[in-house]
């Protein structure tokens, strides 16, 4: 029986795992081996001859005599970007939970069309939708003139080109990524959940995070997630919106495989950005496992 | 709008204006968007007078329009593949702990943590020394792998806070265990199915890297085409095809909500 | 039964697998988008009966990447200049004598030789053009001299009002120009002196970004910009006061090329694409369509007036001697050029 099931659920993993090992871990596992190799006169590699400087040169750099220098351009940028995607997570929370908590209020039929609402913008390309957001955040632009028309002068918005800018797109093209998962955790919750929390006497704050909170939480770790680590990888809003003046990871990765042509520099690039990845998962995985059982 | 106070939400002030905030922010670029499609001048930017001449053009232009039916084709069938198998994988993964979990779990979102174009060369090298043939078929087969995560994780936490006791009452009240899953497991998990393939299409229709350089001859989709402006200066042609776009959306929530109305 | 279907649901992936049969009458085209008049190829599909397929790429440098991971299916891609050198060492480029091809008498010196394919082996020219900037002479009292100086270190009245290109090739080498160092120099403290010039310009720059040069000038969101001179002269129709600057330190003369990639299915449809470009009437088209300069002769008939007349498309004789062809840099040249842009973007 036990063997059973544990076939069973073999059976059951077994597909996404394969498919995934076979698409992705083998590709990858050629792609370290390419962050080891020598780079290529012409771009690419010399397959077969090693090399470690790909990884060297992510935190030396050879100065002027030829001497190996700690560098930190690299390491500046990692930071950068880790602050704006856990910027924009947050953002997104803010503004997702309560739209997935109002959406799992309503009735099943307008549920359905408030979640389609939600993705329907996404239909649209990428470079698009940050096109819009130029035009509505540039000085003269529609926030503009609206809040000069409110009769608020601002003597120009100016905010395009700035990190602000690079926020608030961001922000928007991973809300939906926010609010499905919390509303899919949420969509189970009885209202009758929480009037039993106010009949007990609880007041909103309580009901909030003992009723309500609790169920969203795998919701909200699965969208946390989903926000989190692709805006680590974001490349167009920072250029378009923030006026290509500071760059992002994936800017700095796009551009070993383009107009630098070091393939092992940005296969290195991308190990070092999955080993950090990896590493703060842990560390938030130890800390919330522990969480849970300290509230309830 | 009438006041329902059965529903809790009147109770919390603050959710629904940050709702109505919420969707008019997801809303505003979109507007400008239309707009600017019936806009005359060759210049996105630039309002100069009305005209739909370049719904005309863009309805004319023969290479973008099989760049977006093939956007469309690629999405949808990745989304079908990936949601189906994220599915199983959850079912498997949301019974009671065992050993090599944490590993399978870390394998399942692996597609998340690796920058798009380190995977892109990844997958290019890989598909060229295994010696499959570029095409629509190979996009498909690498948007796949990147939908997994996106339609896992919403099933996974819709799973989570599930309780199982549901599914072994209805196996008790002898229904056997196929019964249990169609009636029981099955509808309590649509939302979260529902959330991922949702995600999952959004994610790979707006996918760049990955379609380019892992599509053969003919395989160019919408974001490659439109990217590909980039050099030219972008037109309201663009704007045009994504008004398009949005139609078709339409279209296709209103056909899902017809079938749903049938079969309640 | 049920094998039965599985075999013909796999056939059928089998058969869509295989991509699009190759039949003669085919050409797959890669280009960037918009850059080749979609009328010009119904009216090749007319004349040959040669269906031609196109596919688009964002940049010479993702096109190269793609070829070198082992991508083929292409019967032509557009290069640059110094992509088509990249390409011709690398062997991915197909030889293919250009010079034994009917029209290639039509093409207009110099661009029947060039400095990566002097003999026309592998290449034929497309367009071409210079990457300068405009101002709007509205913008300022002054005169502006003819020179980098007036970008990089710009007069009061352009502070925080100038567009630069997002391109780590382009900006590094106009920098390069300005200061007098080779823009392939792989000296560690010339490089430092186009930083140092580029990191004093960056407090005055609104934005980089090579994408809507044209829509940020006519907006007046900027008042000079860095640009490709086609762009420069959609420019002029909103703003009539905009004028290209051909610097005297030198400017960037790129060229785009036909290239056959290694590995073209259908080699003796692309020589006849090609030779049909070399036609007068065709490459007029195609100049005008994308507002930079073709390399045939003869074409004058049938260009845009507009477009000839335009001092920064139709370049006056007397700027010939500031062009500088595109360069192929080194690795070690590379690198440093990275680190500059990694550092100014930091």
């Amino acid at each position: 029986m036990g063997n059973l099931i544990r076939s069973k659920r073999f059976w059951l993993i077994a597909p996404a795992v394969l498919y995934i090992g076979f698409f992705m871990a083998v590709p990858l596992g050629q792609m370290a081996y390419v962050s080891i190799l020598e780079r290529g006169d012409y771009g690419a590699v010399n397959w077969g001859v090693f090399s470690f400087d790909a990884y060297a040169s992510f935190l030396f750099e050879r100065d002027l005599m030829d001497n190996l220098m700690f560098n930190t351009d690299y390491l500046q940028i990692f930071a950068r970007s880790f602050g704006l995607s856990a910027m924009t997570m947050v953002f997104a929370l803010v503004l997702g939970f309560p739209t997935a908590f109002y959406i799992s209020m309503q009735p099943q039929a307008r549920r359905n069309f408030l979640i389609f609402l939600v993705t329907i913008p996404f239909w649209t390309n990428i470079l698009v939708r940050n096109y819009a957001w130029m035009l509505l955040l540039r000085n003269g632009g529609l926030i503009d003139n609206g809040l000069a028309w409110l009769g608020y002068e601002s003597g120009g918005l100016d905010i395009l080109y700035t990190p602000y800018a690079v926020s608030i797109g961001l922000t928007y093209t991973y809300l939906p990524f926010m609010v499905l998962p919390i509303y899919a955790s949420l969509e189970k919750l009885d209202h009758r959940l929480i009037e039993a929390a106010f009949d007990l006497g609880a007041d909103k704050w309580r009901a909030m995070t003992r009723v309500i909170l609790p169920l969203a939480a795998p919701g909200i770790a699965a969208g946390c997630i989903l926000v989190f680590i692709p805006c680590l990888g974001a490349y167009v809003t920072p250029e378009l919106l923030g006026g290509g003046k500071f760059m992002m990871i994936a800017n700095l990765i796009g551009s070993q495989f383009g107009a630098a042509r070091n393939w092992p520099f940005g296969a290195a690039l991308g190990f070092v950005l999955l080993a950090f990845v990896l590493l703060s998962m842990m560390i938030y995985a130890m800390k919330f496992k522990s969480l849970p059982e300290e509230k309830l | 709008m009438k006041i329902d106070t059965s529903n809790p939400l009147w109770r919390f002030r603050g959710i629904t204006p940050m709702a109505m905030f919420f969707f008019a922010y997801l809303y505003l670029p979109i507007l400008v968007l239309i707009v600017l499609s019936f806009n005359e001048n060759r210049l996105a930017t630039i309002w100069t007078g009305f005209s739909t001449d370049w719904y005309r053009v863009a309805l004319s232009n023969d290479d973008m329009l099989r760049a977006a039916k093939n956007s469309l084709v690629i999405a949808v069938s990745a989304t079908v593949i990936a949601t189906t198998a994220a599915t199983l994988a959850a079912l498997g993964m949301a019974r009671q702990r065992f050993r090599g979990e944490t590993g399978v779990a870390a394998m399942l979102v692996l597609p998340l943590l690796v920058p798009e174009i380190v995977t892109a060369i990844a997958t290019l090298l890989f598909f060229v020394a295994i010696g499959v043939q570029l095409g629509l078929i190979s996009v498909i087969a690498a948007h796949t792998v990147f939908c997994i995560p996106f339609a896992y994780l919403p099933i996974r936490a819709r799973l989570d806070g599930m309780d199982p006791a549901l599914a072994e009452a209805a196996n008790d009240l002898y229904a056997n265990e196929w019964q249990a899953f169609r009636r029981v497991t099955f509808p309590l998990l649509w939302p979260g199915i529902m959330s991922g393939a949702m995600l999952s299409f959004i994610i790979s229709l707006d996918d760049f890297v990955i379609s380019y350089f892992v599509g053969g001859a003919g395989a160019t989709t919408l974001p490659i085409y439109i990217f590909g402006m980039i050099r030219m200066g972008i037109t309201p042609e663009v704007n045009a095809v994504s008004a398009l776009m949005l139609i078709i959306s339409i279209v296709f929530v209103s056909i899902s909500f017809l079938i749903d109305r049938i079969r309640y | 039964m049920k094998i039965r279907s599985v075999l013909l649901g796999a056939s059928a992936l089998a058969m869509l697998s295989m991509g699009t049969a190759r039949a003669d009458g085919e050409l797959f085209f890669y280009n960037w988008s918009n850059y080749f008049p979609p009328e010009l190829f119904e009216k090749f599909e007319a004349e040959t009966g040669i269906k031609v397929t196109l596919d688009v790429y964002d940049s010479n440098e993702t096109m190269l990447a793609k070829l070198q991971a082992g991508a083929s299916g292409y019967d032509i891609a557009v290069a640059s200049d110094y992509m088509v050198d990249v390409m011709i060492k690398d062997g991915l480029a197909t030889e293919f004598d250009a010079k034994n091809l009917e029209n290639f008498g039509n093409v207009a010196k110099p661009h029947d030789t060039m400095e990566y394919d002097p003999d026309r082996k592998y290449s034929v020219t497309y367009l071409w053009g210079t990457t300068g900037f405009t101002y709007d002479a509205d913008a300022t009292d002054g005169e502006l001299e003819q020179s980098w100086k007036e970008f990089f270190e710009p007069r009061e009245e352009f502070h925080g009002k100038i567009g630069a290109l997002n391109d780590e090739v382009e900006m590094y080498n106009a920098a390069s120009y300005y200061i007098g160092v080779p823009k392939c120099t792989e000296d560690p403290a010339e490089a430092q002196k186009v930083l140092d010039v580029l990191q004093k310009q960056k407090p005055y720059i609104a934005v980089y970004s090579s994408e809507g040069t044209i829509d940020r000038m006519s907006a007046r969101e900027v008042t000079m910009h860095m640009q490709w001179n086609g762009a420069a002269h959609r420019t002029k129709e909103s703003i009539p006061n905009a004028v290209f600057v051909y610097p005297k330190e030198g400017l960037t003369y790129w060229s785009d090329h036909f290239v056959v990639p290694k590995g073209a299915p259908n080699l003796e449809n692309a020589k006849t694409f090609i030779n049909w470009m070399m036609m007068p009437e065709n490459a007029a088209a195609a100049s005008n369509y994308a507002g930079y300069m073709n390399a045939v002769k003869g074409t004058e008939d049938f260009m845009d007036p507009a477009l000839k007349a335009d001092p920064a498309v139709n370049m006056p004789e007397e700027y010939a001697g500031l062009l500088i062809p595109g360069q192929n840099c080194s690795a070690p040249a590379r690198d440093l050029r990275n680190r500059v842009w990694t550092k100014l973007k930091n």
